[in-house]
């Protein structure tokens, strides 16, 4: 399967020469009704982006409000309304969709070399459907007053007989509702897919380790996103005819709703975290140009990690009521948990070792991941250990642990995934330069604004607090800084984006020199990915199978990355 | 799409072989139903939950339910499942065009499977007719979820219809577990609370299983089936049995348990 046998005389007459999948239909509708799962990729790639920069405005504010001591920009109650309206649409809207929806529709079917989902309705239908959601989560914005937090807990969230959340929390719960069903119907999508659309030749030990991730992560969506489905309903019939399920007052039970709640966002934390380690696998590889280090190990992980994630969910519970044998048990089950992310942390570290790296910014990302992980997980121990937990439960240290792995983890796999499929989705090149810049900054931001947080929270500053005790001042304002650095970097990013979309080079089919499948295709790809179905005959990591014009062929002599090697 | 044809009309572009398509679709519609039965486990938990908490509850509620009722659309759901199976034999067997009659197959074909999915949407539109009796009886005497406990329509005036002291006063009478006669287990409230949205939800879903029966049904009149093609009517079974068999837990949990 070379690069010139993929782009040989094409089967069919009606694709002329350079048709892709951008240029095959034009118009707005042809978008709107598309059924390519590489156009819908592009369509969740804008939402989720969207709702990123809605999240981030939340953000600031939260961070803005929290640089002085008192009132700094709003009153108690927007504030609450704020970091409850960042988290919601960062977790539902962003992150969830993020790698999966948006990444993961473009890539996968073409790293199978299948020419589209198993399902491309139901595809379509998913994006419609986190669209609704979205719409309702909008809706709950303008009636305003969501002040419940995401974890959206009972008795407040009830909020009929105390002095809590009104209405507005019966959209979020809507909007919750059916954005999950996207996501399952996302993942029974990809899972279908990759048993039944593999292209001759691809064996599951063929299968990239980015489609492994996938896999394990669809998984988690279909078994556990459907429980809070349930609790969301059981939460807004509550809510509504006070049905006594989580009403304390009617003899239900608020508890429930907490084990019921962490059954599904304890495994959504994997469902996070699973497709950014996913990416990493792949740029690793890439830019070290070698055989990935033990790759079954990589891929058993990721299918470890989606088990485990289901038997973990009480070490959210730890101070909430719970029978002391059984936090004793979650506390040895969160353990665990450490095996399978270490095994993967080192596999890379192994493929790094004697492989001939290349800093461009992807790769940049990747290392980015691994540090940042690395410490978002060895924090996640300190507070799965009981008694550290009971000390720092609800503080700021399990606020910076969890963005520790989810924008350390999730948003920089996100992003080097961006960067490293960029060329093959719209064809173009990017400005290396600012890309490093805007690496440079995220990172620098990112630990700035985090850090700072582990130590307020190890001295006790309490999570989602409006205000706080003169000790903490300089700690809040460094973190705010570190926010401000951090906003800088993505508007870079933003505009080196827009400046490629403009005036980018164009892209060649291989510009990274990788042997993955995906890059055997033309960059942007063909409306059927492949001209003809490839017939898979080498891993996608085995560069010491590839010819030499697979991995050179296409490549700009001049890209900055790539100086280092020649 | 742009491809030449590559296929049997049925065929869609992106799938290589009929098989693969069937395979996909199969596999598709089986990971579904993994995501419906962990969708109703949330309330099978929260079942055994207050069942263990409030057993006097639980066994009084049973009684205030019509099991007679019960029964009639368990025995209606099961023969709907049937006829579910036989449509979808009658699909796979198919026309049997040049075959002698006397080797023909017995109840297969396009005419057949009609049949079989229409009499299976009778069942169906059977069963929500009893369950809408069973609600609206218990609307009317106020056996309603949580607050709404005691409150005939929905309007509560703080006195209970005389006919709910009378259905309550022999359900504590039969019921196993109770407090002493003539004492109301609070918790009735949550049991009814569980009952309606068991029942609501399950009901949502055999009305969605009548739309989709009524889809393939049509489909199946316009001809679009035959012994290679049929994967629509074997998949609309599979979750039409789901749908059956989440009432075959749901009915001796809520109805018969003491």
């Amino acid at each position: 399967m070379t690069v010139e046998a993929a782009t040989a005389v094409p089967s069919d007459a009606s694709h002329e020469a350079g048709d892709n999948y951008l240029t095959h239909e034009r118009g707005l509708k042809s978008w709107l009704i598309t059924l390519d799962h590489k156009r819908i990729g592009i369509l969740y790639l804008a939402s989720v982006l969207l709702a990123f920069l809605l999240g981030g405005v939340f953000a600031i504010l939260v961070r803005t409000e929290l640089m002085f001591k008192g009132q700094t920009l709003m009153e108690a109650d927007t504030y609450n309304q704020m970091f409850t309206l960042h988290g919601a649409i960062m977790v539902f809207l962003f992150i969830i969709p993020s790698i999966p929806a948006a990444l993961g529709n473009f890539i996968l079917p073409i790293q199978l070399g299948a020419k589209d989902v198993a399902f491309p309705r139901l595809n379509l239908a998913s994006f419609y459907i986190y669209m609704l959601g979205t719409v309702c989560l909008v809706v709950a914005i303008v009636v305003g007053e969501v002040n419940t937090g995401w974890t959206l807990y009972a008795p407040y969230s009830i909020g009929r007989n105390v002095t809590g959340a009104g209405s507005s929390v019966l959209w979020v719960t809507l909007g919750v509702f059916i954005a999950g069903f996207s996501s399952i119907l996302t993942g029974v999508n990809f899972m279908a897919t990759v048993h039944k659309m593999r292209a001759p030749g691809m064996h599951w030990k063929r299968l990239p380790l980015f489609i492994w991730g996938l896999y394990a992560t669809a998984v988690i969506q279909v078994l556990a996103t459907p429980v809070l489905a349930i609790t969301l309903v059981l939460l807004f019939m509550e809510h509504t005819l006070s049905i006594g399920i989580f009403d304390p007052q009617l003899g239900g039970d608020p508890v429930l709703f907490q084990h019921f709640f962490w059954f599904y966002s304890h495994p959504a934390v994997y469902i996070m975290i699973l497709p950014g380690m996913a990416v990493v696998n792949e740029l690793i590889a890439t830019f070290s140009h070698r055989k990935i280090f033990g790759y079954m190990f990589i891929a058993m992980s990721s299918i470890t990690l989606a088990l485990l994630s289901f038997l973990v969910w009480g070490h959210h519970m730890f101070a909430s009521g719970m029978s002391e044998y059984a936090t004793m048990v979650f506390s040895a089950l969160t353990f665990l948990v450490a095996i399978p992310s270490g095994v993967k942390v080192f596999n890379w570290l192994a493929t790094l070792y004697q492989g001939s790296i290349s800093f461009a910014s992807p790769m940049l990302y990747a290392l980015g991941f691994i540090a940042l992980f690395t410490i978002g997980g060895l924090t996640g121990l300190f507070l799965g250990t009981i008694s550290t937990d009971i000390h720092l439960h609800d503080t700021y240290f399990v606020v910076a642990h969890f963005h520790y792995v989810m924008v350390g983890g999730t948003v920089f796999g996100f992003l080097g995934g961006l960067h490293y499929w960029w060329p093959k989705m719209v064809g173009k090149m990017y400005d290396e330069k600012l890309a490093k810049i805007s690496w440079f900054l995220v990172f620098l931001g990112f630990n700035v604004t985090f850090f700072s947080q582990f130590i307020m929270g190890s001295q006790g500053m309490p999570r989602r607090y409006y205000d706080y005790l003169d000790q903490f001042q300089p700690l809040h304002m460094t973190s705010s800084g570190g926010a401000y650095i951090l906003a800088v970097g993505f508007l870079i990013m933003a505009y080196m984006f827009y400046k490629s979309l403009r005036s980018g080079e164009k892209a060649p089919p291989n510009p990274w020199a990788s042997a993955g499948y995906e890059w055997m295709t033309t960059s942007p790809p063909h409306p059927h990915n492949f001209e003809e179905t490839p017939v898979i005959t080498r891993g996608p990591y085995d560069y010491h199978l590839c010819t030499e014009e697979e991995l050179w062929d296409g490549f700009p002599e001049d890209f900055p990355g790539e100086k280092a090697k020649a | 799409m742009a491809h030449a044809h590559h296929g049997p009309d049925y065929l869609a572009h992106h799938f290589d072989t009929p098989k693969q398509q069937y395979e996909a679709a199969k596999i598709g519609m089986w990971i579904f139903l993994a995501q419906e039965v962990l969708f109703f486990s949330g309330l099978f938990v929260a079942y055994f939950i207050f069942r263990k908490w409030y057993p006097e509850a639980w066994s009084v509620g049973s009684h205030l339910l019509n099991w007679k009722m019960g029964t009639l659309n368990t025995a209606v759901l099961l023969l709907s499942s049937f006829t579910a199976a036989m449509a979808v034999r009658a699909a796979q067997i198919g026309d049997q065009k040049g075959v002698p009659d006397k080797d023909k197959r017995k109840f297969g074909g396009q005419a057949w499977t009609g049949h079989f999915l229409l009499l299976t949407f009778v069942f169906a539109g059977a069963f929500m007719v009893v369950k809408y009796f069973e609600y609206t009886h218990k609307f009317h005497v106020g056996t309603l979820p949580g607050q709404y406990f005691g409150c005939a329509n929905f309007e509560c005036t703080g006195t209970m219809s005389e006919e709910l002291v009378e259905e309550l006063r022999a359900a504590i009478a039969s019921a196993h577990h109770n407090a002493g006669p003539d004492l109301v287990p609070y918790h009735l409230r949550s049991f009814f609370g569980l009952y309606f949205v068991m029942t609501g939800l399950h009901g949502i879903h055999v009305l969605i299983g009548m739309g989709l029966i009524a889809w393939i049904w049509n489909k199946n009149r316009k001809g679009e089936f035959s012994a290679e093609y049929n994967t629509p009517v074997d998949n609309v079974a599979l979750y039409w049995h789901l749908v059956d068999l989440v009432w075959i837990y749901l009915f001796p949990l809520l109805y018969l348990i003491d």
